[in-house]
């Protein structure tokens, strides 16, 4: 029986010629990373079992979620990794200022690459599936242990195969179709298993896409999604990483326990409404509704804070100014996207129009810091969890949604349709 | 090896934003976090729950976020045992690596209801309702379960064992 690509990347870690779905293994770790919450839980833990990590080039610290430190507890918790990584001597601890968002500033410093097996004491570290890398998130004692001995047991998941095909329309973007997708299968619709995308409207997606796509894979469960290594994606690993990478494909004979057909020219702008990422909605039911009155507008994140949604979101705002009721937080995800957004002047069109532009950082993402919300107020967000008091207080309201949707939303001052504010541009 | 307690109910995708908001993750200190467990979805959960008892929920239990600080928190407020329909994958291994024993069993998170009193005896995987006079069947925990879990988790597990062979 054949294998699915996941399978195929597992087996070759863990030294065997195959697996199958339910096999435990212990696979062999590429990359091990972790940030200032979960890394600093790791140290104690990883000091009962080792002195040295397993390797100083594979071991990856990234202050991201309460830096800037937002108190004194966050900066001791920043400065226990700091001294950590220098004592260790780990080649990538990525201090403030250099930096960026964990999901993002991985790729863009090819630090990940194609074929790799890698784990991350982060649920979103699947978004390097995008890559063609088996990647999932762990806790802290599966962090510890994988600092500690460059191995990990994992059971072998089994796959939900997603064939895409057609083309997106104008506004719609990765986070629309994974939104849809959560919406088709549910939050626990892929739970434990792979999410395998395939299909000729893969071409269509960009490497910007195909991220926010393999990063939201976790909202459905999903132990990693993974997209197959084309052109695009080949071209993107060679302009960022050094790395020796492998590209593995699906067996022709691969098991799959679903197959889901996409029809990407069917799908609309999306918008998950609170409380689950799974509530799918489209904008045309949304301008069915009485108008939702938003009070904040985040557009950034590990799942939409790359350059390519910074020009999406800048496109909608230019020539046009923030709807007097809503505060709107662009965070651009790495100080390199941050850089391209004031070269390309789109931090002008970001400021002129009354948003705030602020440091990389997850901040205001998961109530951290930077944009935490009181009680009733409701945030359209580009990010990827609209959990009750997600954002801050319990009783705000989260709205998922494209750069698109939160620029026009952001305009509005209610959900509103990028395509009609795009008509005005 | 049993647990026994009172039952706190909950619902579909208890995720863990709600077990443990994100704002008390500047500490990884097991009793502080443990005096916010489940503020977001049960203010009242801190003041009521007692050592043993149990939390029943239903599809998902778990979901979102891979911070261990959410099985970590349930454990050190006192709750002996987590039984669900399902359980989101990153919080199953964070429960075991810790030592919170959690069961799947749709049936007995479809037949017990909050309040009611339960054992669970983790060499057999039966669940008995007391209130209710009802049993399920849950999956046993091998040996090297209940050993990791008396241990008190993975890392104390691994490291006794070593000191055995040695």
């Amino acid at each position: 029986m054949g294998m699915t690509m996941t399978q195929k990347i597992l087996a070759a870690h863990a030294g065997l010629d195959s697996v199958s779905a339910g096999q435990l293994i212990e696979a062999k770790l590429d990359v091990v990373m972790a940030n200032d919450i979960t890394g600093p839980m790791a140290l104690p833990i990883f000091r009962e079992m080792a002195e040295k990590v397993y390797d100083k080039d594979k071991v990856v610290l990234v202050p991201d979620h309460f830096t800037p430190n937002k108190d004194i507890k966050s900066a001791e918790n920043s400065k226990a990794i700091r001294e950590f990584a220098k004592d260790q001597g780990l080649s990538w601890f990525f201090e403030q200022g250099k930096s960026g968002v964990e999901h993002a500033i991985l790729p863009e410093a090819g630090v990940v690459t194609a074929g790799e097996c890698i784990i991350g004491a982060d649920s979103h570290t699947c978004t390097y599936g995008a890559l063609g890398a088996f990647s999932t998130g762990v806790g802290t004692t599966d962090i510890a242990t994988g600092m500690a001995t460059g191995e990990l047991w994992f059971k072998v998941p089994s796959a939900v195969k997603f064939v895409l095909t057609g083309k997106p329309g104008p506004y719609v973007s990765g986070k629309d179709i994974i939104i849809h997708i959560i919406g088709k299968i549910g939050v626990d619709g892929a739970l434990y298993k792979s999410m395998e995308f395939t299909g000729d409207g893969i071409a269509s997606l960009s490497m910007d896409d195909r991220f926010t796509m393999a990063n939201m894979a976790i909202e459905a469960g999903a132990k990693n999604g993974i997209f197959p290594v084309d052109e695009q994606a080949e071209g993107y690993i060679k302009e960022h990483s050094k790395k020796e990478y492998h590209i593995y494909t699906a067996d022709a004979d691969a098991e799959y326990d679903e197959v889901v057909e996409i029809h990407l020219d069917e799908v609309r702008p999306t918008i998950a409404f609170p409380h689950l990422p799974g509530n799918a909605k489209t904008i045309d039911e949304v301008e069915a509704m009485e108008p939702i009155r938003i009070d904040q507008v985040v557009i950034g994140s590990c799942t939409n804070g790359r350059m390519e949604d910074m020009r999406k979101a800048a496109a909608i705002l230019k020539g046009h100014t923030v709807h007097p009721d809503v505060r709107v937080m662009v965070i651009p995800a790495t100080q390199k996207i941050y850089k391209q957004c004031i070269a390309e002047g789109l931090v002008d069109i970001f400021i002129d129009a009354g948003c705030a532009v602020n440091t990389p950082s997850c901040g205001p993402c998961m109530g951290g810091h930077m944009g935490v919300m009181a009680a009733g107020e409701r945030c359209v967000s580009t990010t990827n969890r609209n959990f009750v008091g997600r954002m801050g207080h319990v009783d705000s309201l989260i709205y998922l949604a494209s750069p698109e949707v939160a620029a026009a939303s952001a305009i509005a001052g209610c959900i509103a349709n990028p395509e009609k504010v795009g008509d005005r541009v | 090896m049993k647990a026994l307690g009172h039952v706190f109910k909950y619902g579909d995708n208890v995720d863990t934003d709600v077990i443990i908001p994100a704002r008390y993750l500047n500490s990884f200190d097991a009793q502080e976090l443990a005096s916010h467990a489940m503020v977001d979805i049960d203010p009242d959960f801190v003041k009521k729950v007692q050592p043993g008892d149990l939390i029943v929920a239903n599809k998902n239990f778990g979901c979102g976020s891979s911070r261990e600080h959410a099985p970590l928190c349930l454990k050190t407020a006192g709750v002996s045992c987590v039984i669900a329909e399902t359980f989101a994958r990153i919080f199953y291994r964070n429960a075991i690596n810790i030592g919170l024993p959690i069961i799947e069993c749709p049936e007995a998170a479809k037949g017990i209801e909050a309040g009611d009193e339960v054992e669970v005896d983790f060499d057999n995987g039966r669940i008995y309702n007391r209130t209710k006079g009802t049993e399920f069947q849950g999956q046993a925990f091998p040996e090297f379960m209940q050993k990791l879990i008396a241990a008190g988790g993975l890392v104390k597990y691994t490291n006794s064992k070593k000191a055995e062979e040695a």
